[in-house]
Order: structure tokens, then C-alpha cells, then sequence
């Protein structure tokens, strides 16, 4: 089975001439499905560039990104609808929720397959279920701003995993919550990361978290260092 | 898929609502302004229309007798009847004046007619035509007059018999309708002590007292004491007579210049309301400007405001297009609702208007092309910026 991430010799540059910044100098990557690994590094070393560049929304400069054995990038991009390709292969979680305050619960994470095309009725359908594989099925009416934070978090999780991409990218997915919360989170995203076989990146700086990790990958100065994690039960 | 449009505006509607009313107040007053110039023009139409005439008659190189003073000679109606085609003639007479009326002066536009001629008010809402040759007149609803009403108007005083409606000058005075020889003892009587000036004058001319011609200073000075001309003569032609034949005969012919019903229209509404039309106009242009301006602004916070859901969005995989098209139809939206108000506002305070305000669908149905077509291009600039919103911003830093 090929590994659901595979990053080699990426590079980021940002600007030209005297203005340039290379935030990112060679970083080497894998990760296989269902896993979750950790990201971690201090401040400017260039992470959430990493997630940007693995979420198709910046281009890098150079270097290969495959995903479950495809190119998605070699020295340029390899697939020409990349707006398709965040909605259909990869699920993102940021820091707050970010969810869409006019919408419902339902169809805040519905949203995602209607993008697809799915009908109203089915999508909602699925959400429903991911809602309730989250613990917030019984919120699935409520309107976003009635929730609770940590309900927020689970429902953009709802929300990143209801169209089951092979690869999840969070940046910082815990910073807003307390550490139980925080824990739980992180027990959530495994628990999925099993189910669905889904490889989970996770950008943290949160101490609470990051002995759960099997794996960390160390980001200093645009460059990857893999380490092994204490692998802890969330 | 979802509305997202529709999603936003019910989450939000209070806002909406409230915007919507304010832009369709502007719109009520934008309707308004096009229904007062409808009515212009249609009051000069119902005019036209209740004279019951087919040719008006007035002096030479004038406009007359609504755009520009006319006088005709009021036996020239006696040479009119003998031109082929010409079945019957009336002599009429107009002047503004002010009428009091229990304390208050009223203004109106006193007509003067010949009863059963060309001319008399073709349609009374109440009480009966003038039968009586003297002191009895109609008078436009407008004018507040009651039937039997005695109204006094300069020397004498006269009943109100009949009332018209929509019967008012292109200034928007209701008319009085009184006959012919008391309008004209009203129009052109000399007062007192100018007349006693002229006596005095012709009595020391000694052209005028010759002797061995008795009476001829009496006669001077009674021919004096009156003048004895009209405004306009209407004419009334037989029904296989040709109207432009007609004018152009009695142009050639008589003196004087004719005009047919097509170019009386033409005169009141190219020549006599044109500046108030174009001054309408530019209301119009103004307001459809701010509307505009209004529509863009708020669309544009709004969307200033959606900047992180929208990266949201594009991230998720929403396209370009789904963005546009939620922008679009908020502006819609907005407009809809602003339009919807304006419609029911307009409607609403048109009868307060001192003048008559016609509000045509056909003017309500390009309005509202307008608004919707304002609307449009007003959330340009907000989809645009919608479509610069970069879907990395929501991953953050
Ligand atoms: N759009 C950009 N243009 C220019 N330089 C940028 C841009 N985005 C990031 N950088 C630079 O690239 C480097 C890496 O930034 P990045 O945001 O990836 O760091 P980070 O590891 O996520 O930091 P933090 O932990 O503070 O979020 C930094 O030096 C930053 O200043
Ligand atoms: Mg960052």
C-alpha cells in the first residue's frame, strides 16, 4: 500500500531578489494511512507554509508531494483542478472552527459533499452521521454561535472528515481549548484516523498533546527532523 | 446545494430588512419623481381631451394659449365657421387669479366658455352644466368649492353649479369655469380710475368731438370700456374633415395659427413641461447614483465582513462561481426588498402630493429592471474583492 503523504526535498520560497524568504529548504516527509503524526517547531520555522503548500493552496518552490502514491506536485503542479482536490482529498481543521455562522450544524459540514454534488438529502445524511460519530449528533440543529467551543472544534472535525479524504491537515487544532478538551480532540482525530484510514497531520505547539503523537516530525530552519513520540494514550 | 445567498440574508435579515427599507424609501421618491412627471403630462392630456375640441385656433407666431400668451380678435370665430370642415367654434378665455375663499386665497386658472361650444368642461363629477349666461360657474374638485357654494371673484359673485376633476392648468391651478362675458369683464375690464383716466383723455381729443357728429364720443369711450378678445378658439370639425387641411387653410387664410390635437400635445409636453421634465430627470440620474452608491457600500462591507468565510470557502473547494453568485443575489436581494418598499411607499404617499402623481406599471416594471440592473453592477466591486480573498488566509500563519 503506498504511504498517504510522501513530501521529498520540498522548498519554499517567498518573494525575489533581496526580499526572499525560504521557508522552507528541503523537507522530507511520509506519512501512512491512518496515522498521526505530529508537527512541531518553533514560531516562523515554516509549518504552517508546510500545510499551506500540502493543502494546495500556495505553490512550492520545488521538490515532489505524492498522495497514496500520486503526484500531486514534482517541480509543478500535476493535477490541473486543485480546487477539486482540497474539496475531494483533503480535510482541513485550523486553530478557531472557522464555521460558516449562517449555516446550521448540519449543513455546515453538509456543505462539503453539496461542493461535490452530492444531493441535499444525502449529504446532510452524512453529515448527520459524522456529526454523531463526533458526539455532537444531538447539536445537529443548533445554529454555530449556540455552541460551545470545543462543540465548535468537533464539528469543523465533522466538517474536515465528511467527505473521507485520505489526509486530514490541522494547524493547530487544540490551541483554543482546555486540556481536557484539548485531549479529546486529539483521541477524536485517532479514533478517525483508524476508522476511515486517514492520514492526520497535526501542527501543535500545545505541550498537553504532543506525547500522544507515535511519530513528530521537528521543523527547524525549513528543514524536517522525524523523531519518535512517547505515543501516550490521549 | 444550498442557498448560501438566502442562508446569509435570514440569519442576518434584521440588518437586511433595515437596509432594504432605507434603500426603498430612496426608491419610493425615485417613483414618485417619475409618477409626478407622468402626471404632468397626463394632466395636459386630460385637458387637451375634456375641450372637446379637434382644432385650437390662436394668434399668430404664438404657442398659444397654454405656452405662450394669445390674443384673437372674438368675432374671428364667425370668419372660423365659414372655413370648410368647420362645424362649430368656441371662444375661450384663461387667466390665474387669486379667488378668496372663506379667509383663504385660493389659486386658480379662470376659464372663460361659451355653454354648449367648444371649450365647456366635457365631464362634470357633480351638479350640472352652466345653463344661466351670467354669475353661475364650475369649479375643479381641487379648488375645495362646494355646489352652491357663492364664491365672489373681483365685482361679482357666482354659484358653483358643477365640479370637474383633473381639470388644472399645466402649473397644476384648478380651473373655474365661468361664461364667456363675465370672464372677459374679469380679464380685460379697466378699473375705475383707469377708466375715468381714458374718459378724460378722449373727452379733451377734439378728433373725438367734432361737431356735427353726435355721439361719436359716447361711442368712442363704450368701445373703450371693454376689449373684446380671447385666448384660443376651438373648433369642432365634421367628422370626415381632414384637421391638418383645416389648419393649414385657416393658417393660409385667416391670420392666425391652428394646431391639432397631436400638436397641442406636442406643445405641452416638449415645450411647456420639458424643463420640468429634465429637471425630473436629473432627480432621476441622482437618485438612481446614490442608490447605486448605497447598494455597493453595504454589499461591499457585508462581504468585507464575510472575508474569512468566504477563504472558507474557496478552501473547501467552493468555486468561484458559488462565491459570485452568493454576492450577486444578496445584492438582488437587497434591491428586491428595496424595490418591494419604494413600490408600496410611492403608492402610499402619492395621493398626498399637491400635484397628480401617475404611477404607471409600465414605469414600475423598468424601475425595477433598473434596481435589479443597479444591484448588479453595485456588487462588482464586492465580488471582486471576494474573488481576491486568498483560501491560504484561513489556514493562518
Ligand atoms: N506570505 C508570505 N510572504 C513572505 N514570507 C512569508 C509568508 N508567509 C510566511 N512567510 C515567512 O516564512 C517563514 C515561515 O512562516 P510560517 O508561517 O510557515 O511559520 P510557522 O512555523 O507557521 O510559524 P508560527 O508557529 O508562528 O505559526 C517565516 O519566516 C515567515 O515570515
Ligand atoms: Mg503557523
Amino acid at each position: 500500500m503506498p504511504a498517504a503523504i510522501e513530501i521529498s526535498g520540498l522548498t519554499k520560497r517567498y518573494g525575489v531578489r533581496d526580499a526572499a524568504v525560504d521557508a522552507l529548504k528541503g523537507v522530507d516527509m511520509i506519512v501512512q494511512p491512518g496515522e498521526v503524526v505530529g508537527l512541531i517547531g518553533p514560531s516562523g520555522s515554516g509549518k504552517s507554509t508546510l500545510l499551506k503548500c500540502l493543502g494546495a493552496v500556495i505553490e512550492p518552490s520545488a521538490g515532489r508531494m505524492a498522495l497514496a502514491g500520486e503526484a500531486i506536485y514534482d517541480n509543478g503542479w500535476q493535477v490541473a483542478d486543485l480546487r477539486a482536490l482540497r474539496r475531494d482529498r483533503i480535510g482541513f481543521v485550523f486553530q478557531a472552527p472557522y464555521l460558516i455562522p449562517f449555516l446550521d450544524v448540519t449543513d455546515n459540514v453538509a456543505l462539503l459533499p453539496m461542493l461535490a454534488g452530492v444531493a441535499n438529502a444525502s449529504a446532510r445524511e452524512r453529515a448527520r452521521a459524522m456529526l454523531a460519530a463526533l458526539d455532537v449528533g444531538h447539536r445537529s440543529q443548533a445554529q454555530v454561535a449556540q455552541l460551545s467551543g470545543g462543540e465548535q472544534q468537533r464539528v469543523a472535525i465533522a466538517r474536515a472528515l465528511v467527505n473521507q479524504p485520505p489526509i486530514i491537515l490541522a494547524d493547530e487544532p487544540t490551541a483554543p481549548l482546555d486540556s481536557e478538551r484539548a485531549l479529546a480532540v486529539v483521541r477524536i482525530l485517532n479514533e478517525m484516523a483508524q476508522r476511515f484510514a486517514t492520514a492526520i497531520i497535526v501542527v501543535t505547539h500545545d505541550e498537553k498533546i504532543i506525547p500522544t503523537f507515535r511519530r513528530i516530525y521537528h521543523i527547524r530552519d525549513g528543514r524536517t527532523y522525524e523523531e519518535a513520540g512517547e505515543g501516550r494514550a490521549a | 446545494m444550498i442557498n448560501l445567498a438566502g442562508r446569509d440574508i435570514l440569519n442576518g435579515w434584521g440588518k437586511f430588512v433595515f437596509t432594504g427599507l432605507g434603500l426603498g424609501l430612496l426608491i419610493g421618491v425615485t417613483l414618485s419623481m417619475a409618477g409626478i412627471y407622468r402626471g404632468l403630462v397626463d394632466d395636459g392630456r386630460v385637458l387637451l381631451g375634456n375641450a372637446g375640441a379637434d382644432l385650437w385656433v390662436v394668434q399668430r407666431d404664438t404657442l398659444g394659449p397654454y405656452a405662450e400668451p394669445s390674443n384673437v380678435r372674438d368675432d374671428a370665430y364667425r370668419a372660423l365657421l365659414g372655413v370648410k370642415g368647420v362645424v362649430e367654434a368656441g371662444n375661450v378665455t384663461y387667466l390665474t387669479m387669486q379667488i378668496e375663499d372663506q379667509g383663504q386665497d385660493v389659486r386658480v386658472m379662470l376659464v372663460g366658455f361659451q355653454p354648449r361650444h367648444p371649450g365647456e368642461p366635457g365631464y362634470l363629477v357633480a351638479g350640472r352644466p352652466i345653463t344661466r349666461s351670467h354669475y353661475e360657474a364650475i369649479a375643479d374638485i381641487k379648488t375645495g368649492f362646494r355646489l352652491g357654494q357663492r364664491i365672489r371673484i373681483r365685482r361679482h359673485e357666482y354659484t358653483v353649479v358643477g365640479l370637474t376633476s383633473r381639470m388644472v392648468s399645466s402649473a397644476g391651478d384648478p380651473m373655474v369655469f365661468v361664461p364667456l362675458r363675465d370672464a372677459q369683464e374679469v380679464q380685460f375690464l379697466k378699473d375705475n380710475d383707469a377708466l375715468v383716466n381714458e374718459r378724460a383723455r378722449i373727452a379733451a381729443n377734439p378728433a373725438f368731438s367734432r361737431p356735427g357728429v353726435p355721439g361719436l364720443l359716447e361711442a368712442v369711450q363704450a368701445s373703450q370700456a371693454s376689449s373684446r378678445t380671447v385666448n384660443v378658439v376651438m373648433l369642432r370639425l365634421a367628422t370626415h374633415a381632414d384637421e391638418a387641411t383645416v389648419a393649414s387653410n385657416i393658417r393660409r387664410w385667416k391670420h392666425l395659427e391652428a394646431y391639432t390635437r397631436a400638436d397641442m400635445d406636442g406643445i405641452l409636453v416638449a415645450k411647456l413641461i420639458a424643463t420640468s421634465a429634465k429637471q425630473i430627470f436629473m432627480f432621476l440620474v441622482i437618485l438612481a447614483i446614490v442608490s447605486a452608491a448605497i447598494v455597493a457600500f453595504i454589499i461591499y462591507t457585508m462581504t468585507l465582513n464575510k472575508v474569512r468565510e468566504i477563504a472558507v470557502l474557496k478552501l473547501i473547494g467552493a468555486r468561484n462561481r458559488t462565491i459570485a453568485a452568493m454576492i450577486l443575489q444578496q445584492a438582488l436581494g437587497l434591491g428586491a426588498i428595496g424595490f418591494l418598499v419604494g413600490k408600496t411607499a410611492a403608492t402610499l404617499w402619492a395621493p398626498i402630493f399637491p400635484k397628480y402623481v401617475l404611477l404607471l406599471p409600465g414605469d414600475a416594471v423598468r424601475g425595477a429592471l433598473l434596481v435589479l440592473a443597479i444591484c448588479a453592477l453595485a456588487s462588482v466591486v464586492a465580488i471582486r474583492a471576494a474573488l481576491r480573498v486568498d483560501p491560504a488566509t484561513a489556514i493562518g500563519g
